[in-house]
């Protein structure tokens, strides 16, 4: 009897959260590939316009749009610096804190502590050390790039990419700290019964051993690096030297937004999404088979 | 790395500690340097200004972006959408976090295998979609509750809750039944005095959240007086700052005052934020 109410109940406690996720994930993930199929255009409220169908029109579009084509090229930039030094840098910084080094717990709270702050906070400093009287010029003195960093062609990105690593790093080290705990300890032993020394472990033992984890910090880097926004709209004032900073999503937000094409932004959505998780599907093939 | 056996002074250990001090000095200096840049009254990018003496130090640019963007408005539009999320993820990822460990129903299972694949869902793919929904459909552009409706699907804190309850004794839970409790009166008296710890994490990873949000209230906000801190301040810094005496010291300012909270909250309870972290993405 009870369990047959225990089993009704139930519904009414997921309800809240089925509804949420029908209205804020579910149908928004149908209105947009809805929408690029269609001239999607705003208009003033009250005004009445039309919306025709209008195909793969937009996609078509899309892959003649040259603006669009170099956004997937910066975010290719942005993730050629970003994923490959987020990966090395997590996993040194990671075996260094499983160490049971001294002072432990202060380093850790100090690699999280970007994690944690806004974009907004952490560009306003990085754009006060790279603009170009700032420190890091000062430092650098007759080294320094011309035209400096953020309004330069070939570093602006590169720039950003540094940023969003350094500001997501943290998270990526507590994951690899978290995994290391897992790798066998056996492993180590075997390993000083052949002879290896401190690197020999490091590379023979910990590197493969982690591999799930970096499967999931390549994957999980990427799709941030894909969706990102707020640096280059910020640091280099939305698109930086001839659009070498614009990003997928920064252009979806002009085309759509700005320019009330929403259709047509809806379509870049869709494309980007199609595109991430392809790469993600390839990143997983490559890293579960090498 | 565990080579503990080789001594307390090995060269991969000495390593290990430069490699985390070269670290740290990476990770905090621009923290030490906002504040130091907040702090001084006329700007000094050079390397000098990276340590100003105590009598150069004045809160003149917090007057000044206040006057810009006035902070304890901004600060108040900042707490109401955070709390607003938080309260709302909290009420929604407890009963649901219940419902898929304590309770048994059909569809359980496909329910928890959908929740799991949301996490992967971009927000950004959403984005225009959601504008055209909330803002022209419903109205709430301009509005706390538009601000903080799209972001009480917040699966990681089901995920949390879930995690937690399953841990507690069956046997608790069957008494209170046999006793004729039904199942929202044990949630409330039973299971949830219990649950402080994942209640604390939960909430604060929702608090980072909104907190630092930008693209969304960005997006959905015209009127400047509704506008949460970190909306305020983007706004300043790419339209009103050129227009400053000391656009640095301003920024900066604001951005101290914008960080301080995530950063204060995060050092009081960094345990809980660690763990749950790491143990509920290694999960997923």
């Amino acid at each position: 009897m009870r369990l047959g109410a225990a089993r009704f109940v139930g519904y009414f406690f997921i309800l809240p959260y089925l509804i949420f996720l029908a209205l804020f994930l579910a149908y928004p993930l149908g209105f947009a590939v809805w929408m690029s199929f269609y001239e999607y255009f705003f208009a003033a409220p009250g005004a009445v316009v039309e919306r025709p169908f209008i195909g793969l029109e937009n996609y078509r579009n899309l892959l003649e749009d040259e603006t669009f084509r170099t956004t997937i090229g910066n975010i290719l930039v942005f993730i050629a610096v970003n994923v490959p030094l987020t990966v090395v840098l997590a996993l040194v910084l990671g075996a260094a804190l499983n160490a049971k080094l001294p002072g432990q717990a202060f380093f850790r709270t100090s690699y999280y502590l970007p994690y944690v702050t806004a974009s907004v906070a952490v560009v306003a400093v990085w754009g006060y050390l790279f603009f170009g009287d700032g420190l890091v010029n000062r430092i650098l003195g007759g080294l320094a790039p011309e035209p400096s960093w953020l309004v330069n062609e070939f570093w602006a990105m590169i720039v950003i990419s540094l940023l969003v690593t350094w500001k997501q790093l943290g998270y990526y080290v507590l994951l690899y700290l978290a995994a290391l705990q897992n790798v066998p300890r056996q492993l180590y032993e075997a390993a000083e019964v052949d002879g290896a020394g401190t690197f020999g472990k490091f590379w023979n033992v910990t590197v493969p051993g982690l591999r799930p984890v970096t499967l999931l910090v390549v994957i999980l880097s990427t799709i941030i690096g894909a969706n990102l926004f707020t640096e280059p709209y910020l640091l280099t004032n939305g698109g930086g030297p001839v659009d070498q900073t614009l990003s997928p999503v920064l252009y979806m937000y002009q085309r759509g937004i700005e320019q009330a094409d929403a259709g047509y932004a809806a379509a870049i959505g869709v494309t980007l999404s199609v595109i991430v998780l392809l790469v993600a599907a390839v990143q997983r093939f490559a890293l579960e088979r090498g | 790395m565990k080579g503990e056996r080789r001594g307390r002074f090995s060269p991969g250990r000495i390593l290990g500690f430069v490699a985390l001090c070269l670290g740290a000095f990476l990770f905090l200096f621009p923290f030490y340097y906002m504040l130091a840049g907040a702090l001084q009254a006329e700007p000094d990018p050079g390397i000098s200004g990276a340590f100003p003496s105590p009598g150069e130090l004045s809160i003149t640019n917090l007057r000044e972006i206040n006057e810009r963007v006035p902070l304890a408005r901004a600060l108040l539009n900042s707490v109401v959408y955070t709390a607003g999320v938080i309260v709302g993820t909290l009420t929604i990822g407890i009963l649901a976090g219940y419902a898929l460990s304590r309770l048994r129903w059909r569809g359980r299972s496909l329910v928890f295998n959908i929740m799991l694949l949301t996490l992967i869902v971009p927000f950004q793919l959403l984005m225009i979609p959601m504008y055209v929904m909330v803002v022209r459909g419903w109205g709430l552009g301009d509005s706390y509750l538009g601000m903080i409706l799209p972001f009480l699907v917040n699966s990681t804190a089901v995920f949390i809750f879930r995690q937690f309850f399953m841990q507690l004794p069956e046997d608790m839970l069957d008494a209170a039944r046999i006793d004729g409790a039904g199942e929202l009166r044990i949630l409330t008296q039973i299971v949830l005095p219990l649950s402080r710890p994942a209640i604390l994490t939960a909430g604060l990873i929702t608090f980072i959240g909104p907190w630092n949000e930008f693209l969304w209230p960005f997006l959905i906000t015209k009127q400047a007086d509704l506008q949460p801190l970190a909306v305020a301040l983007a706004n300043y810094i790419s339209t009103v700052a050129a227009s400053s005496a000391n656009p640095f010291g301003a920024i900066l300012s604001g951005a101290v005052v914008l960080s301080v909270p995530a950063v204060a909250l995060f050092i009081i309870f960094q345990s809980y934020f660690v763990e749950s972290e790491t143990s509920a993405s290694l999960k997923e």
